[in-house]
Protein backbone atom coordinates (compact mmCIF):
# COMPACT_ATOMS: atom_id res chain seq x y z
CA UNK A 1 0.00 0.00 0.00
CA UNK A 2 1.27 3.44 -0.93
CA UNK A 3 -0.12 6.61 0.57
CA UNK A 4 -0.63 9.49 -1.86
CA UNK A 5 -1.50 13.09 -0.94
CA UNK A 6 -3.20 15.39 -3.45
CA UNK A 7 -3.39 19.12 -2.76
CA UNK A 8 -6.26 20.76 -4.62
CA UNK A 9 -6.38 24.27 -6.07
CA UNK A 10 -8.35 25.27 -2.96
CA UNK A 11 -5.43 24.09 -0.82
CA UNK A 12 -7.24 21.07 0.59
CA UNK A 13 -5.17 17.91 1.25
CA UNK A 14 -6.77 14.64 0.17
CA UNK A 15 -5.04 11.41 1.13
CA UNK A 16 -5.69 8.03 -0.50
CA UNK A 17 -4.06 4.61 -0.51
CA UNK A 18 -3.59 2.16 -3.33
CA UNK A 19 -1.36 -0.66 -4.42
CA UNK A 20 -1.76 -0.55 -8.19
CA UNK A 21 -2.76 1.69 -11.08
CA UNK A 22 -1.49 5.21 -11.63
CA UNK A 23 -1.73 8.41 -9.60
CA UNK A 24 -4.24 9.65 -12.18
CA UNK A 25 -6.48 6.59 -11.79
CA UNK A 26 -6.46 6.89 -8.01
CA UNK A 27 -7.36 10.59 -8.24
CA UNK A 28 -10.17 10.01 -10.74
CA UNK A 29 -11.60 7.17 -8.67
CA UNK A 30 -11.74 9.52 -5.70
CA UNK A 31 -12.91 12.51 -7.72
CA UNK A 32 -9.99 14.79 -6.89
CA UNK A 33 -11.02 18.16 -8.38
CA UNK A 34 -8.81 19.27 -11.27
CA UNK A 35 -7.73 15.77 -12.28
CA UNK A 36 -10.08 14.56 -14.99
CA UNK A 37 -7.96 11.96 -16.76
CA UNK A 38 -9.93 12.47 -19.97
CA UNK A 39 -7.77 10.24 -22.17
CA UNK A 40 -7.61 7.38 -19.69
CA UNK A 41 -3.85 7.72 -19.29
CA UNK A 42 -2.43 7.51 -22.82
CA UNK A 43 -0.72 10.89 -22.57
CA UNK A 44 -3.02 12.76 -24.92
CA UNK A 45 -5.01 15.21 -22.78
CA UNK A 46 -2.88 16.74 -19.98
CA UNK A 47 -5.93 16.85 -17.69
CA UNK A 48 -3.84 15.04 -15.07
CA UNK A 49 -1.12 17.68 -14.69
CA UNK A 50 0.38 17.98 -11.18
CA UNK A 51 3.37 19.56 -9.48
CA UNK A 52 5.29 16.93 -7.56
CA UNK A 53 6.80 17.84 -4.20
CA UNK A 54 10.50 18.51 -4.95
CA UNK A 55 11.80 15.83 -2.57
CA UNK A 56 9.84 13.21 -4.51
CA UNK A 57 10.33 14.59 -7.99
CA UNK A 58 13.92 13.38 -8.07
CA UNK A 59 12.94 9.88 -6.99
CA UNK A 60 10.65 9.38 -9.97
CA UNK A 61 11.79 8.04 -13.30
CA UNK A 62 12.31 10.96 -15.65
CA UNK A 63 9.37 11.77 -17.93
CA UNK A 64 9.40 10.23 -21.41
CA UNK A 65 9.88 12.48 -24.42
CA UNK A 66 6.17 12.24 -25.23
CA UNK A 67 5.20 13.35 -21.74
CA UNK A 68 7.75 16.17 -21.74
CA UNK A 69 6.51 17.43 -25.12
CA UNK A 70 2.94 17.33 -23.87
CA UNK A 71 3.85 19.36 -20.79
CA UNK A 72 5.73 21.92 -22.84
CA UNK A 73 2.44 23.40 -24.04
CA UNK A 74 0.32 23.15 -20.91
CA UNK A 75 -0.57 26.00 -18.56
CA UNK A 76 1.19 26.46 -15.22
CA UNK A 77 4.17 24.32 -16.07
CA UNK A 78 7.11 24.37 -13.68
CA UNK A 79 10.20 22.23 -13.14
CA UNK A 80 8.21 19.80 -10.99
CA UNK A 81 5.41 19.30 -13.49
CA UNK A 82 4.31 15.77 -14.34
CA UNK A 83 1.35 14.09 -16.00
CA UNK A 84 0.33 11.86 -13.14
CA UNK A 85 -1.11 9.15 -15.42
CA UNK A 86 2.55 8.40 -16.09
CA UNK A 87 3.37 7.84 -12.41
CA UNK A 88 2.59 4.29 -11.34
CA UNK A 89 1.48 3.64 -7.78
CA UNK A 90 4.19 1.60 -6.03
CA UNK A 91 6.16 1.49 -2.80
CA UNK A 92 8.60 3.87 -4.44
CA UNK A 93 6.04 6.69 -4.26
CA UNK A 94 4.70 5.90 -0.78
CA UNK A 95 4.20 9.21 1.04
CA UNK A 96 4.37 11.39 -2.10
CA UNK A 97 2.59 14.75 -2.26
CA UNK A 98 1.37 16.22 -5.55
CA UNK A 99 -0.33 19.52 -6.15
CA UNK A 100 -3.06 19.85 -8.80
CA UNK A 101 -1.74 22.25 -11.48
CA UNK A 102 -4.90 23.45 -13.25
CA UNK B 1 1.10 -6.79 -49.66
CA UNK B 2 -2.35 -7.77 -48.50
CA UNK B 3 -5.44 -6.33 -50.10
CA UNK B 4 -7.00 -3.20 -48.72
CA UNK B 5 -9.88 -4.18 -46.52
CA UNK B 6 -12.93 -2.01 -45.89
CA UNK B 7 -11.59 -1.13 -42.47
CA UNK B 8 -8.21 0.07 -43.74
CA UNK B 9 -7.86 3.82 -43.64
CA UNK B 10 -4.67 4.68 -45.52
CA UNK B 11 -2.43 7.54 -44.47
CA UNK B 12 -3.26 10.02 -47.22
CA UNK B 13 -0.55 12.53 -46.41
CA UNK B 14 2.58 10.42 -45.86
CA UNK B 15 4.72 11.51 -48.81
CA UNK B 16 4.02 15.21 -48.51
CA UNK B 17 4.33 15.16 -44.72
CA UNK B 18 7.75 13.59 -44.93
CA UNK B 19 9.05 15.52 -47.93
CA UNK B 20 7.66 18.99 -47.29
CA UNK B 21 5.47 19.04 -44.18
CA UNK B 22 3.12 21.60 -45.70
CA UNK B 23 0.58 21.10 -48.43
CA UNK B 24 -1.13 23.93 -50.32
CA UNK B 25 -4.85 23.54 -50.94
CA UNK B 26 -6.95 25.97 -52.89
CA UNK B 27 -10.38 26.47 -51.41
CA UNK B 28 -12.69 28.97 -53.11
CA UNK B 29 -9.76 31.31 -53.89
CA UNK B 30 -8.82 31.55 -50.22
CA UNK B 31 -5.88 29.14 -50.18
CA UNK B 32 -4.93 27.07 -47.17
CA UNK B 33 -1.47 25.82 -46.18
CA UNK B 34 -2.16 22.49 -44.50
CA UNK B 35 0.34 21.67 -41.74
CA UNK B 36 0.96 17.95 -41.76
CA UNK B 37 3.58 17.20 -39.07
CA UNK B 38 2.65 16.41 -35.49
CA UNK B 39 5.06 18.94 -33.97
CA UNK B 40 3.95 21.80 -36.21
CA UNK B 41 0.29 21.01 -35.68
CA UNK B 42 0.60 21.05 -31.90
CA UNK B 43 2.82 24.11 -31.80
CA UNK B 44 0.53 26.10 -34.06
CA UNK B 45 -2.63 24.98 -32.24
CA UNK B 46 -1.03 26.30 -29.08
CA UNK B 47 -0.08 29.62 -30.68
CA UNK B 48 -3.54 31.19 -30.70
CA UNK B 49 -2.06 34.67 -30.95
CA UNK B 50 -0.47 34.12 -34.36
CA UNK B 51 -3.09 31.70 -35.66
CA UNK B 52 -6.55 32.87 -34.78
CA UNK B 53 -9.99 31.30 -34.78
CA UNK B 54 -11.88 34.57 -34.31
CA UNK B 55 -11.86 35.54 -38.00
CA UNK B 56 -14.92 36.18 -40.18
CA UNK B 57 -17.48 33.47 -39.22
CA UNK B 58 -17.02 30.36 -41.34
CA UNK B 59 -13.50 31.17 -42.55
CA UNK B 60 -11.61 28.69 -40.36
CA UNK B 61 -13.81 25.86 -41.59
CA UNK B 62 -12.57 24.12 -44.74
CA UNK B 63 -14.26 24.29 -47.16
CA UNK B 64 -14.96 27.86 -46.10
CA UNK B 65 -18.50 28.64 -45.00
CA UNK B 66 -18.10 32.41 -45.26
CA UNK B 67 -20.71 32.57 -48.00
CA UNK B 68 -23.35 30.51 -46.24
CA UNK B 69 -23.48 31.80 -42.69
CA UNK B 70 -23.03 34.87 -40.46
CA UNK B 71 -23.54 33.29 -37.06
CA UNK B 72 -20.32 33.09 -35.07
CA UNK B 73 -19.86 29.69 -33.49
CA UNK B 74 -19.03 29.91 -29.81
CA UNK B 75 -16.49 29.11 -28.35
CA UNK B 76 -15.09 27.70 -31.60
CA UNK B 77 -14.67 30.99 -33.49
CA UNK B 78 -13.50 33.16 -30.61
CA UNK B 79 -9.97 33.62 -29.22
CA UNK B 80 -8.77 34.19 -25.67
CA UNK B 81 -9.49 36.12 -23.53
CA UNK B 82 -13.15 36.05 -24.71
CA UNK B 83 -12.86 32.35 -25.47
CA UNK B 84 -11.82 31.60 -21.90
CA UNK B 85 -14.94 33.17 -20.45
CA UNK B 86 -17.34 31.54 -22.91
CA UNK B 87 -15.72 28.17 -22.44
CA UNK B 88 -15.88 28.43 -18.65
CA UNK B 89 -19.66 28.90 -18.94
CA UNK B 90 -20.13 25.52 -20.58
CA UNK B 91 -17.17 23.44 -19.36
CA UNK B 92 -18.98 21.81 -16.43
CA UNK B 93 -22.07 21.06 -18.47
CA UNK B 94 -19.96 19.17 -20.99
CA UNK B 95 -18.51 17.01 -18.22
CA UNK B 96 -21.92 15.55 -17.36
CA UNK B 97 -21.16 12.44 -19.44
CA UNK B 98 -18.97 11.29 -16.50
CA UNK B 99 -22.14 10.83 -14.37
CA UNK B 100 -23.36 7.27 -13.96
CA UNK B 101 -26.94 8.20 -14.89
CA UNK B 102 -25.66 9.62 -18.17
CA UNK B 103 -23.77 6.41 -18.86
CA UNK B 104 -26.89 4.39 -18.11
CA UNK B 105 -28.83 6.60 -20.54
CA UNK B 106 -26.29 5.93 -23.28
CA UNK B 107 -26.46 2.23 -22.59
CA UNK B 108 -30.21 2.06 -22.95
CA UNK B 109 -30.14 4.07 -26.22
CA UNK B 110 -27.47 1.84 -27.74
CA UNK B 111 -29.11 -1.38 -26.55
CA UNK B 112 -32.47 -0.52 -28.01
CA UNK B 113 -31.02 0.46 -31.42
CA UNK B 114 -28.89 -2.65 -31.53
CA UNK B 115 -31.73 -4.97 -30.58
CA UNK B 116 -33.84 -3.60 -33.43
CA UNK B 117 -31.24 -4.48 -36.06
CA UNK B 118 -30.28 -7.77 -34.44
CA UNK B 119 -33.88 -8.86 -34.92
CA UNK B 120 -33.68 -8.02 -38.63
CA UNK B 121 -30.26 -9.62 -39.02
CA UNK B 122 -28.96 -7.02 -41.46
CA UNK B 123 -29.00 -3.28 -41.94
CA UNK B 124 -27.33 -0.22 -43.42
CA UNK B 125 -25.15 0.80 -40.50
CA UNK B 126 -25.16 4.59 -40.93
CA UNK B 127 -28.88 5.20 -41.27
CA UNK B 128 -29.97 2.42 -38.91
CA UNK B 129 -27.30 2.55 -36.20
CA UNK B 130 -24.82 5.43 -36.30
CA UNK B 131 -27.27 8.24 -37.07
CA UNK B 132 -30.02 7.21 -34.63
CA UNK B 133 -27.49 6.49 -31.88
CA UNK B 134 -25.69 9.81 -32.45
CA UNK B 135 -28.95 11.75 -32.50
CA UNK B 136 -30.52 10.09 -29.47
CA UNK B 137 -27.30 10.41 -27.49
CA UNK B 138 -27.27 14.13 -28.24
CA UNK B 139 -30.57 14.51 -26.39
CA UNK B 140 -28.69 13.45 -23.25
CA UNK B 141 -26.04 16.08 -23.81
CA UNK B 142 -28.64 18.80 -24.34
CA UNK B 143 -30.84 17.32 -21.59
CA UNK B 144 -34.03 17.32 -23.64
CA UNK B 145 -36.68 14.61 -24.30
CA UNK B 146 -35.52 11.62 -26.31
CA UNK B 147 -38.26 12.03 -28.90
CA UNK B 148 -36.70 15.28 -30.13
CA UNK B 149 -34.10 13.12 -31.87
CA UNK B 150 -36.74 12.02 -34.42
CA UNK B 151 -36.54 15.44 -36.07
CA UNK B 152 -32.76 15.31 -36.35
CA UNK B 153 -32.81 11.77 -37.68
CA UNK B 154 -35.27 12.86 -40.36
CA UNK B 155 -32.69 15.36 -41.65
CA UNK B 156 -30.51 12.48 -42.80
CA UNK B 157 -26.73 12.40 -42.58
CA UNK B 158 -25.92 15.43 -44.62
CA UNK B 159 -27.90 18.26 -43.04
CA UNK B 160 -25.76 20.86 -44.72
CA UNK B 161 -25.14 19.21 -48.02
CA UNK B 162 -27.33 18.83 -51.09
CA UNK B 163 -26.96 16.51 -54.05
CA UNK B 164 -25.19 19.00 -56.28
CA UNK B 165 -23.32 21.15 -53.81
CA UNK B 166 -21.17 20.65 -50.78
CA UNK B 167 -22.02 24.05 -49.45
CA UNK B 168 -25.72 24.63 -49.61
CA UNK B 169 -27.07 27.68 -47.80
CA UNK B 170 -30.68 26.46 -48.03
CA UNK B 171 -29.83 23.23 -46.35
CA UNK B 172 -27.76 24.93 -43.64
CA UNK B 173 -30.77 27.13 -42.88
CA UNK B 174 -32.82 24.07 -41.84
CA UNK B 175 -30.60 23.83 -38.78
CA UNK B 176 -30.54 27.55 -38.04
CA UNK B 177 -34.32 27.90 -38.34
CA UNK B 178 -34.81 24.90 -36.11
CA UNK B 179 -32.50 26.28 -33.40
CA UNK B 180 -34.11 29.75 -33.58
CA UNK B 181 -37.52 28.18 -33.02
CA UNK B 182 -36.25 26.04 -30.13
CA UNK B 183 -34.65 29.06 -28.43
CA UNK B 184 -37.94 30.98 -28.64
CA UNK B 185 -39.83 28.00 -27.28
CA UNK B 186 -37.49 27.69 -24.30
CA UNK B 187 -37.63 31.45 -23.61
CA UNK B 188 -41.42 31.11 -23.39
CA UNK B 189 -41.21 27.96 -21.32
CA UNK B 190 -37.92 27.58 -19.44
CA UNK B 191 -36.76 24.04 -18.68
CA UNK B 192 -33.54 22.40 -17.50
CA UNK B 193 -31.97 21.94 -20.92
CA UNK B 194 -28.71 23.36 -22.22
CA UNK B 195 -30.84 26.00 -23.99
CA UNK B 196 -32.12 27.31 -20.66
CA UNK B 197 -28.74 27.10 -18.98
CA UNK B 198 -27.22 29.19 -21.76
CA UNK B 199 -30.07 31.69 -21.82
CA UNK B 200 -29.55 32.25 -18.09
CA UNK B 201 -25.76 32.49 -18.31
CA UNK B 202 -23.94 35.76 -17.97
CA UNK B 203 -21.13 36.83 -20.24
CA UNK B 204 -19.14 39.94 -19.28
CA UNK B 205 -21.75 40.82 -16.70
CA UNK B 206 -24.76 40.67 -19.03
CA UNK B 207 -27.13 37.92 -20.19
CA UNK B 208 -26.09 35.90 -23.23
CA UNK B 209 -27.85 37.12 -26.37
CA UNK B 210 -30.01 34.85 -28.51
CA UNK B 211 -27.38 35.04 -31.23
CA UNK B 212 -24.70 33.81 -28.82
CA UNK B 213 -26.86 30.99 -27.53
CA UNK B 214 -27.49 29.96 -31.11
CA UNK B 215 -23.74 30.11 -31.78
CA UNK B 216 -23.09 27.59 -29.04
CA UNK B 217 -25.94 25.24 -29.92
CA UNK B 218 -25.32 25.09 -33.63
CA UNK B 219 -21.87 23.81 -32.81
CA UNK B 220 -23.16 20.89 -30.77
CA UNK B 221 -25.13 19.83 -33.85
CA UNK B 222 -22.49 20.54 -36.47
CA UNK B 223 -19.36 19.49 -34.61
CA UNK B 224 -20.88 16.44 -33.01
CA UNK B 225 -22.72 14.93 -35.95
CA UNK B 226 -20.54 13.69 -38.79
CA UNK B 227 -17.62 13.16 -36.42
CA UNK B 228 -19.55 10.78 -34.17
CA UNK B 229 -21.25 9.09 -37.10
CA UNK B 230 -17.89 8.33 -38.72
CA UNK B 231 -16.38 7.23 -35.43
CA UNK B 232 -19.18 4.69 -34.91
CA UNK B 233 -19.48 3.49 -38.50
CA UNK B 234 -15.75 3.07 -39.03
CA UNK B 235 -15.50 1.16 -35.77
CA UNK B 236 -18.15 -1.27 -36.96
CA UNK B 237 -16.23 -1.83 -40.19
CA UNK B 238 -13.14 -2.50 -38.09
CA UNK B 239 -14.90 -4.98 -35.81
CA UNK B 240 -16.32 -6.79 -38.84
CA UNK B 241 -12.85 -7.41 -40.21
CA UNK B 242 -11.28 -8.08 -36.83
CA UNK B 243 -13.26 -10.74 -34.98
CA UNK B 244 -10.23 -11.24 -32.70
CA UNK B 245 -10.68 -7.65 -31.50
CA UNK B 246 -14.31 -8.44 -30.66
CA UNK B 247 -13.11 -11.33 -28.49
CA UNK B 248 -10.41 -9.27 -26.80
CA UNK B 249 -12.80 -6.46 -25.96
CA UNK B 250 -15.38 -8.93 -24.67
CA UNK B 251 -12.93 -10.80 -22.47
CA UNK B 252 -10.99 -7.82 -21.20
CA UNK B 253 -13.36 -4.94 -20.43
CA UNK B 254 -10.49 -2.63 -19.35
CA UNK B 255 -9.19 -2.69 -22.93
CA UNK B 256 -11.88 -0.19 -24.00
CA UNK B 257 -9.97 2.62 -22.28
CA UNK B 258 -7.04 2.47 -24.67
CA UNK B 259 -9.12 1.13 -27.58
CA UNK B 260 -11.33 4.23 -27.84
CA UNK B 261 -8.25 6.46 -28.01
CA UNK B 262 -6.58 4.29 -30.63
CA UNK B 263 -9.68 4.10 -32.82
CA UNK B 264 -10.18 7.85 -32.73
CA UNK B 265 -6.48 8.35 -33.59
CA UNK B 266 -6.66 5.91 -36.47
CA UNK B 267 -9.94 7.25 -37.91
CA UNK B 268 -9.39 10.93 -37.05
CA UNK B 269 -13.00 11.83 -37.87
CA UNK B 270 -12.14 15.52 -38.20
CA UNK B 271 -9.39 15.77 -40.82
CA UNK B 272 -8.25 19.31 -40.17
CA UNK B 273 -9.37 22.72 -39.02
CA UNK B 274 -8.22 26.11 -40.22
CA UNK B 275 -6.77 29.21 -38.62
CA UNK B 276 -6.23 32.71 -39.98
CA UNK B 277 -2.73 34.14 -39.71
CA UNK B 278 -2.79 37.25 -37.50
CA UNK B 279 0.86 38.10 -37.92
CA UNK B 280 3.31 36.76 -40.46
CA UNK B 281 5.09 33.71 -39.17
CA UNK B 282 7.31 30.94 -40.46
CA UNK B 283 6.16 27.38 -39.92
CA UNK B 284 7.94 24.37 -41.30
CA UNK B 285 9.83 26.44 -43.84
CA UNK B 286 6.62 28.03 -45.07
CA UNK B 287 6.02 31.75 -44.60
CA UNK B 288 2.45 32.11 -43.44
CA UNK B 289 1.48 35.59 -44.62
CA UNK B 290 -0.85 37.79 -42.63
CA UNK B 291 -4.53 37.23 -43.36
CA UNK B 292 -3.96 33.95 -45.21
CA UNK B 293 -5.05 30.57 -43.87
CA UNK B 294 -3.25 27.59 -42.45
CA UNK B 295 -4.84 24.37 -41.28
CA UNK B 296 -3.98 22.00 -38.49
CA UNK B 297 -4.20 18.55 -40.03
CA UNK B 298 -5.06 16.29 -37.10
CA UNK B 299 -5.42 13.27 -39.38
CA UNK B 300 -1.88 13.60 -40.75
CA UNK B 301 -0.33 14.39 -37.36
CA UNK B 302 -1.91 11.23 -36.00
CA UNK B 303 0.08 9.09 -38.47
CA UNK B 304 3.41 10.85 -37.93
CA UNK B 305 6.11 8.20 -37.63
CA UNK B 306 8.25 10.53 -35.58
CA UNK B 307 5.74 10.09 -32.76
CA UNK B 308 3.77 6.88 -33.29
CA UNK B 309 5.28 3.45 -33.69
CA UNK B 310 3.57 1.54 -36.49
CA UNK B 311 1.22 4.47 -37.08
CA UNK B 312 -0.86 2.61 -39.66
CA UNK B 313 -1.70 -0.30 -37.38
CA UNK B 314 -4.61 -0.30 -34.97
CA UNK B 315 -3.05 -1.29 -31.64
CA UNK B 316 -5.95 -1.49 -29.22
CA UNK B 317 -3.74 -1.47 -26.15
CA UNK B 318 -1.40 1.33 -27.31
CA UNK B 319 -0.05 2.75 -24.07
CA UNK B 320 1.45 6.03 -25.22
CA UNK B 321 -0.92 7.70 -27.61
CA UNK B 322 -0.62 11.49 -27.63
CA UNK B 323 -3.04 11.80 -30.57
CA UNK B 324 -4.67 15.07 -31.59
CA UNK B 325 -7.93 13.64 -32.95
CA UNK B 326 -9.84 15.88 -30.52
CA UNK B 327 -7.60 18.85 -31.28
CA UNK B 328 -5.03 20.38 -28.99
CA UNK B 329 -4.74 23.42 -26.75
CA UNK B 330 -7.26 26.22 -26.44
CA UNK B 331 -9.94 24.80 -28.71
CA UNK B 332 -9.60 21.14 -27.86
CA UNK B 333 -12.90 19.39 -28.36
CA UNK B 334 -15.59 20.34 -25.90
CA UNK B 335 -17.64 17.28 -26.85
CA UNK B 336 -14.79 14.83 -26.24
CA UNK B 337 -16.11 13.57 -22.90
CA UNK B 338 -19.44 12.78 -24.53
CA UNK B 339 -17.76 11.18 -27.56
CA UNK B 340 -15.48 9.04 -25.42
CA UNK B 341 -18.23 7.87 -23.11
CA UNK B 342 -20.48 7.07 -26.06
CA UNK B 343 -17.76 4.98 -27.69
CA UNK B 344 -16.90 3.19 -24.48
CA UNK B 345 -20.49 2.14 -23.91
CA UNK B 346 -20.94 1.30 -27.58
CA UNK B 347 -17.96 -1.08 -27.58
CA UNK B 348 -19.13 -2.71 -24.37
CA UNK B 349 -22.72 -3.24 -25.46
CA UNK B 350 -21.80 -4.20 -29.01
CA UNK B 351 -19.32 -6.89 -28.03
CA UNK B 352 -21.71 -8.30 -25.44
CA UNK B 353 -24.64 -8.57 -27.84
CA UNK B 354 -23.09 -9.21 -31.24
CA UNK B 355 -21.24 -12.44 -31.98
CA UNK B 356 -20.35 -11.71 -35.58
CA UNK B 357 -20.51 -8.74 -37.90
CA UNK B 358 -20.08 -9.17 -41.65
CA UNK B 359 -19.65 -6.28 -44.03
CA UNK B 360 -21.74 -7.01 -47.11
CA UNK B 361 -21.21 -3.83 -49.07
CA UNK B 362 -19.35 -0.59 -48.47
CA UNK B 363 -19.30 2.73 -50.31
CA UNK B 364 -16.37 4.80 -49.14
CA UNK B 365 -16.49 8.52 -48.41
CA UNK B 366 -13.32 10.02 -49.83
CA UNK B 367 -12.47 13.64 -49.09
CA UNK B 368 -10.69 15.60 -51.75
CA UNK B 369 -7.93 17.90 -50.53
CA UNK B 370 -6.34 18.79 -53.85
CA UNK B 371 -3.29 16.56 -54.18
CA UNK B 372 -4.56 14.29 -51.44
CA UNK B 373 -7.58 12.03 -51.25
CA UNK B 374 -8.46 10.89 -47.77
CA UNK B 375 -10.89 8.19 -46.76
CA UNK B 376 -12.78 9.55 -43.74
CA UNK B 377 -15.68 7.13 -43.53
CA UNK B 378 -18.48 5.63 -45.57
CA UNK B 379 -21.50 6.83 -47.48
CA UNK B 380 -23.06 3.39 -47.03
CA UNK B 381 -22.09 0.38 -44.98
CA UNK B 382 -24.33 -2.65 -45.33
CA UNK B 383 -23.77 -5.22 -42.62
CA UNK B 384 -25.10 -8.51 -41.29
CA UNK B 385 -25.22 -9.08 -37.57
CA UNK B 386 -25.43 -12.34 -35.65
CA UNK B 387 -26.32 -12.28 -32.00
CA UNK B 388 -23.92 -13.84 -29.56
CA UNK B 389 -24.59 -17.58 -29.07
C1 LIG C 1 -15.34 11.61 -32.37
C2 LIG C 1 -15.99 12.73 -32.27
C3 LIG C 1 -15.35 14.09 -32.35
C4 LIG C 1 -14.14 14.49 -32.88
C5 LIG C 1 -13.09 13.63 -33.54
C6 LIG C 1 -14.04 15.92 -32.66
C7 LIG C 1 -12.96 16.70 -33.04
C8 LIG C 1 -12.76 18.02 -32.69
C9 LIG C 1 -11.57 18.78 -32.96
C10 LIG C 1 -10.33 18.25 -33.67
C11 LIG C 1 -11.75 20.03 -32.45
C12 LIG C 1 -10.74 21.18 -32.48
C13 LIG C 1 -11.10 22.20 -33.51
C14 LIG C 1 -10.12 23.34 -33.53
O1 LIG C 1 -9.05 23.31 -32.91
O2 LIG C 1 -10.40 24.34 -34.24
C15 LIG C 1 -13.07 20.07 -31.88
C16 LIG C 1 -13.63 21.17 -31.28
C17 LIG C 1 -14.93 21.21 -30.81
N1 LIG C 1 -15.83 20.16 -30.78
FE1 LIG C 1 -15.46 18.25 -31.31
N2 LIG C 1 -15.16 16.36 -32.04
C18 LIG C 1 -15.99 15.28 -31.82
C19 LIG C 1 -17.22 15.30 -31.20
C20 LIG C 1 -17.84 16.43 -30.71
C21 LIG C 1 -19.14 16.45 -30.07
C22 LIG C 1 -20.02 15.24 -29.80
C23 LIG C 1 -19.41 17.76 -29.77
C24 LIG C 1 -20.62 18.36 -29.12
C25 LIG C 1 -21.79 17.87 -29.18
C26 LIG C 1 -18.26 18.55 -30.20
C27 LIG C 1 -18.14 19.90 -30.03
C28 LIG C 1 -16.99 20.62 -30.23
C29 LIG C 1 -16.85 22.02 -29.90
C30 LIG C 1 -17.91 22.90 -29.25
C31 LIG C 1 -15.56 22.40 -30.27
C32 LIG C 1 -14.93 23.79 -30.15
C33 LIG C 1 -14.28 23.96 -28.80
C34 LIG C 1 -13.62 25.31 -28.64
O3 LIG C 1 -13.44 26.05 -29.62
O4 LIG C 1 -13.27 25.66 -27.50
N3 LIG C 1 -17.34 17.70 -30.76
N4 LIG C 1 -13.66 18.83 -32.03
C1 LIG D 1 -22.78 25.72 -38.50
C2 LIG D 1 -21.62 25.12 -38.54
C3 LIG D 1 -21.21 24.16 -39.59
C4 LIG D 1 -21.73 24.01 -40.85
C5 LIG D 1 -22.83 24.78 -41.52
C6 LIG D 1 -20.99 22.92 -41.45
C7 LIG D 1 -21.18 22.52 -42.75
C8 LIG D 1 -20.59 21.40 -43.26
C9 LIG D 1 -20.66 21.04 -44.65
C10 LIG D 1 -21.30 21.86 -45.74
C11 LIG D 1 -20.03 19.85 -44.79
C12 LIG D 1 -19.84 19.08 -46.04
C13 LIG D 1 -18.52 19.44 -46.64
C14 LIG D 1 -18.07 18.52 -47.73
O1 LIG D 1 -18.76 17.57 -48.04
O2 LIG D 1 -16.99 18.76 -48.26
C15 LIG D 1 -19.53 19.49 -43.50
C16 LIG D 1 -18.81 18.37 -43.26
C17 LIG D 1 -18.16 18.13 -42.06
N1 LIG D 1 -18.16 18.93 -40.93
FE1 LIG D 1 -19.12 20.68 -40.74
N2 LIG D 1 -20.05 22.46 -40.58
C18 LIG D 1 -20.15 23.18 -39.44
C19 LIG D 1 -19.36 23.05 -38.33
C20 LIG D 1 -18.52 21.99 -38.09
C21 LIG D 1 -17.66 21.86 -36.94
C22 LIG D 1 -17.54 22.88 -35.85
C23 LIG D 1 -17.03 20.65 -37.05
C24 LIG D 1 -16.03 19.99 -36.13
C25 LIG D 1 -15.56 20.49 -35.02
C26 LIG D 1 -17.50 20.03 -38.27
C27 LIG D 1 -17.10 18.80 -38.73
C28 LIG D 1 -17.39 18.33 -39.99
C29 LIG D 1 -16.87 17.08 -40.51
C30 LIG D 1 -15.98 16.08 -39.78
C31 LIG D 1 -17.36 16.96 -41.82
C32 LIG D 1 -17.07 15.84 -42.79
C33 LIG D 1 -18.15 14.84 -42.76
C34 LIG D 1 -18.11 13.84 -43.83
O3 LIG D 1 -17.74 14.19 -44.98
O4 LIG D 1 -18.47 12.69 -43.55
N3 LIG D 1 -18.40 20.87 -38.87
N4 LIG D 1 -19.90 20.44 -42.59
S1 LIG E 1 -4.81 11.26 -18.32
FE1 LIG E 1 -4.60 12.15 -20.27
S2 LIG E 1 -2.53 12.77 -20.27
FE2 LIG E 1 -2.76 11.87 -18.32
Amino acid sequence: MAKITYITKEGESLVFEASSGSLMELAVKNKVPGIDGDCGGVCSCATCHVHVAPAYYEKLEAPSEIEADMLEFDDNVNEYSRLCCQIPVSDAVDGITVEVAN
Amino acid sequence: MRNMGVSDFPDAFKETREAKGVCPFNDQDDPVAMLLRFKDVRKSAHDYKSFISGAVPGRIVIPSEVNIRDTRQIPFEVDPPEHTEYRALVEDWFKRPFDSTYEAGLESIILSELEKVLKKGSCEAISELSLPIQSRALTLLLNIPLKEAETWISWGTHVFRSEDSNLDADKASILYDYIDAEIDRVIAQPDDSLYSVLLNSEYQGRKMTKEEVKGVLVLTFAGGRDTIINYLTNTMAYLGEHPEAMDQLRNNPALVNTAIEELVRYFSPLTHMGRVVAQEKEVCGHVAKEDTRISLCWASANRDEAVFENPNDVVLDRKMNPHVAFGFGTHKCLGATHARQLMKVFLRVFTQKVGKLTVVNAVENIEDWGEHQRKVGFDRLEIELNPIE
